[in-house]
């Protein structure tokens, strides 16, 4: 195999990787301020990914221009989960939390199964064919397209955070929880938003997601973990960590694919992980664990 | 007299607590004799759950140290018996004496590397879910014993009951998993009232207390984690012989992690009835919810597990604690971490 080939695999795992970074984006922020372990990331994520196929292959909505009003509908799902069920659990111990996430979980992939029955489902757009050639490296138009709007998403959501007045109350919740009640924030107000803010980034990394791969219910479960998996590696409470995160394993799919066989490749993911958490346990760009 | 063997069994129990745990040993014990082949079933992968969870309340019950990986123990234990006695024949319970430590060797691995670089919490959790993924996709590569294809066991005859062999019918499986339950729960009882499960307690309420009380926390932790792998790599032997056919994408899955701990969390972590009460009330509510269904003619994929996932969110909300703190109050046998 030629240098092409390696190069072609390697700029498509890139490519993908930046749309699980955006994935991973939202589980980061949920995980970094909230500190519930949400095990229903992934899951959340198919259901915005069903929203896409269902929208385009009935009123035939590209993915693209979905992406924000699907972002919008997944926010509005997110901080009512958030206030009505997750926020008592704050301060239940972990095992409580998982419980009660994994009871979601369950019930997400089940109504799927019950609404949209096991089959895969696509969206088959004009341009999925598409691709643009860059000297010796042909790049698939729709992954390109995705991971643009994942970059746009993930700047947007940083400015947010970095610039705004309630990104900053957000950011002064994770880093303190009593001094945050102390001076008089809405710490639960603010978990909601949190925690909608991290299902719109799922959902719109779902919608993008669409145009990359075909849907099923029984998808959730392993990009939860996957989405797990780049949050520890990128670092956590890092939101550069998450992207980076993302296009590693992103690109060590793509590539452990190519050299042995696809059905191993996320075994390397998650031998990624288990370096990291013992050489570097606070993640790439994470700060130091206290 | 059986009340005297059984308090020697089970020190520390509340007198009610023993009364009650005699009359449903006795029950279980001749329940074959009243109930058919599906309830016969039904109480095996009871006893199942009860173990498992048994086993996994050690670390994570006892000495506070969450994993979600355990089915890399169950899967360990499983798979290094089928492929001895499918290879030379060697009997199970012979099987299991390299099962076990191959199992506390994996958690121990897995506890070293954590505990030394201080990976804890969730960071702990993720990892064990790591090992077992890894695990999993390992085994479906791994030609030895088949890889994806599964590993199968040559079908249980049930003319006669051959213990040595394990192969026989339910009945006989029912009552080495009864027993096993019952072990189990003698064992986590002996460990609980023991100087190491006090210093676990002390771990999980506390670590750095612990570590200033002069408790070596690092050595109790990794005990803790190796105890567990090997009690749990005795239920993979179990669905190994019993089931007669492993495939790692079953064997290995996170959901089998999960299904071993639901029942201990639901039951009430940390106690000793918990694990057993929480597989009664998952199974019986998944079975019958299943003939509910069925008699209502709704025949739906998944209708059982939203209605079973449904009442997870239920008990986890309304009763924080577990189901055991709950009914142990109510029973009058409120006994010390019983």
């Amino acid at each position: 195999m030629g240098v092409d080939v390696y190069l072609n695999v390697a700029v498509a795992g890139v490519l993908t990787g930046l749309v699980y970074g955006l994935m991973a984006l939202g589980l980061s922020v949920i995980f970094g301020v909230v500190r519930i372990v949400n095990f229903a990331h992934g899951e959340m994520m198919s259901v915005a990914m069903y929203i896409a196929v269902v929208l385009f292959s009935t009123l035939h909505l590209d993915p693209l221009i979905m992406l924000v009003p699907i972002a919008a509908v997944m926010f509005v799902l997110g901080y009512a989960l958030q206030a009505g069920l997750i926020n008592p659990f704050i301060t239940r111990p972990e095992h409580s939390q998982f419980l009660l996430v994994v009871a979601l979980a369950i019930i997400i992939v089940n109504a799927l199964l019950i609404i949209f029955g096991p089959d895969a489902r696509s969206v088959q757009t004009s341009y999925a064919y598409d691709s643009f050639e860059l000297g010796p490296v042909i790049v698939d138009a729709s992954k390109c397209y995705a991971a643009a709007a994942a970059i746009v998403v993930s700047a947007v959501l940083f400015v947010f955070f970095r610039s705004t007045l309630i990104g900053k109350a957000i950011r002064a919740c994770a880093d303190n929880y009593t001094g945050a009640l102390v001076v008089g924030l809405n710490v639960k107000h603010l978990y909601a938003l949190t925690f909608a803010i991290g299902a719109a980034c799922v959902g719109a990394a779902g919608t993008m997601m669409t145009l990359i791969t075909d849907v099923t219910p029984a998808l959730g479960p392993g990009y939860t973990l996957l989405a797990f998996v780049i949050v520890i590696t990128g670092g956590l409470g890092s939101m550069p960590g998450a992207l980076i995160g993302g296009v590693l394993i992103g690109l060590t799919e793509a590539v452990a694919g190519l050299l042995f066989t696809p059905s191993a490749k996320s075994m390397f993911a998650f031998g990624i992980l288990v370096i990291v958490l013992l050489f570097r346990p606070q993640g790439i760009l994470g700060r130091r664990l206290t | 007299m059986k009340n005297i063997a059984i308090t020697r069994l089970a020190p520390g129990l509340s007198r009610r607590a023993m009364v009650l745990l005699a009359v449903l040993l006795a029950a279980l014990l001749i329940a074959p004799w009243f109930v058919g082949d599906y309830l016969i079933t039904v109480l095996i992968v009871i006893f199942y759950l009860a173990f498992t969870g048994q086993a996994w309340n050690i670390m994570m019950g006892f000495a506070g140290q969450l994993s979600l990986g355990h089915a890399i123990y169950a899967g360990l234990g499983a798979y290094v018996t089928a492929a001895l006695f499918t290879r030379f024949g060697l009997s199970p319970w012979l099987g299991l004496l390299v099962a076990m430590p191959i199992a506390a060797a994996c958690g121990a691995i897995i506890g070293f590397l954590a505990f030394r670089f201080g990976v804890a919490g969730v960071y702990f959790a993720i990892l064990t879910i790591a090992f077992a993924e890894f695990a999993r996709i390992g085994f479906d590569h791994l030609t030895i014993v088949n890889a994806s294809a599964g590993l199968f066991l040559p079908v249980a005859q049930y003319s006669h009951n051959d213990l040595w062999r394990l192969r026989g019918n339910p009945t006989m499986f029912y009552y080495v998993m009864l027993a096993a339950t019952a072990a189990a729960f003698v064992l986590c009882n002996a460990l609980l009232r023991s100087r190491m499960g006090y210093f676990w307690l002390a771990i999980r309420e506390d670590e750095q207390a612990a570590l200033a009380a002069g408790i070596n926390t690092f050595r109790y932790k990794m005990y803790a984690v190796m105890i567990s792998a090997a009690v749990t790599s005795f239920a993979g032997v179990f669905y190994a012989f019993f089931y007669n056919n492993l495939f790692p994408e079953q064997v290995f899955n996170i959901s089998r992690s999960i299904e071993m701990i639901l029942g201990p969390i639901i039951g009430g972590v940390g106690t000793l009835f918990g694990p057993i009460l929480g597989a009664f009330v998952l199974t019986g509510l998944a079975e019958s919810v299943t003939s509910a269904l069925a008699a209502f003619g709704v025949d739906l994929p998944g209708a059982k597990q939203i209605f079973y996932g449904i009442c997870l969110l239920i008990v986890v909300v309304a009763l924080p604690e577990g189901i055991w703190p709950w009914l142990a109050s109510r029973l009058g046998i409120k006994g010390r971490s019983s």
